[in-house]
């Protein structure tokens, strides 16, 4: 059964650039597990240790968030749409709290 | 380099000064023109900017900021119907300067660009951009340019 995936800018290092694959797979865990096996570098990115999602990343079955349905167990119609979602914050945080920077003049 | 499209670095200004004195924020559509393969963080340029809700308590807005996933995720689609990628988010460091903080680099991933305006006392100052280093290890500053 193909699903499409959309992958966030992010996340497109780790998919030789592609902003969407079809894969194979009937919930949403088994989607973005196909991802992972597709693309291995990636998987550090998606997965804790333990195997379950990072807290940073959100999974969407069409516009709904897993965490509102079956979580990855939530099912993915055939022809269907999973997205990957980044979770994002940030903040000026303590006036102490500045943190150290690697260096100037826009290179990595 | 991040180049913004006429008008786009002062929209980030203006909703800087809107919400003070709470922190702003939003994300950034455009496109890579130079993805920067040969080790260098490349050329993007950003053609619009989209103010999103601070879904963080009021009592906390001052020194912080998220968006919601629903939001992150409308966006996403919005990007991608505009042929557009999201190429990063903004947000405003109310009387603080615009530099990440700790907390912003616990939040942050690498490929975005994370713009930052200060504002001081109710006026925005200086608008940065930071890029996360692959290995998480910090930020790079990027070089910005606004156009018209």
């Amino acid at each position: 059964m193909a699903v499409d995936l959309l992958i966030p800018t992010a996340l497109r290092a780790f998919t030789d650039g592609k902003s969407e694959a079809s894969l194979e797979g009937k919930t949403a865990g088994e989607v973005v597990a196909a991802l992972a096996d597709a693309y291995p570098d990636i998987r550090q990115h998606l997965y804790e240790e333990d195997a379950s999602l990072r807290s940073f990343i959100n999974v969407y079955v069409g516009e709904t968030n897993i965490k509102n349905a079956g979580g990855l167990d939530t099912p993915v119609p055939d022809g269907g749409t999973v997205m990957l979602v980044p979770a994002i914050a940030g903040g000026a945080g303590a006036r102490q709290a500045d943190m150290p920077f690697c260096g100037g003049g826009g290179r990595p | 380099m991040i180049t913004f499209a006429a008008g786009a670095a002062d929209a980030i200004r203006a909703e800087g000064e809107k919400t003070y004195p709470h922190e702003c924020c939003g994300a950034i559509l455009g496109r890579v023109t130079d993805p920067g393969i040969s080790g260098g963080f490349g050329l993007r340029e950003a053609e619009a900017v989209v103010p999103v809700e601070n879904a963080r308590e009021p009592e906390a807005q001052y020194h912080r900021f998220v968006i919601e996933a629903d939001d992150v995720m409308r966006v996403e689609l919005a990007a991608r119907r505009q042929g557009l990628d999201v190429l990063g988010f903004y947000h405003s460091h109310p009387d603080h300067p615009a530099r990440p903080s700790e907390y912003d680099h616990e939040h942050a991933l690498p490929f975005y660009s994370y713009v930052i305006v200060a504002v001081e006392k109710g006026r925005a100052a200086a608008l940065t951009s930071w890029r996360l280093t692959a290995d998480r290890s910090g930020f790079i500053e990027e070089e910005t340019e606004a156009r018209g």
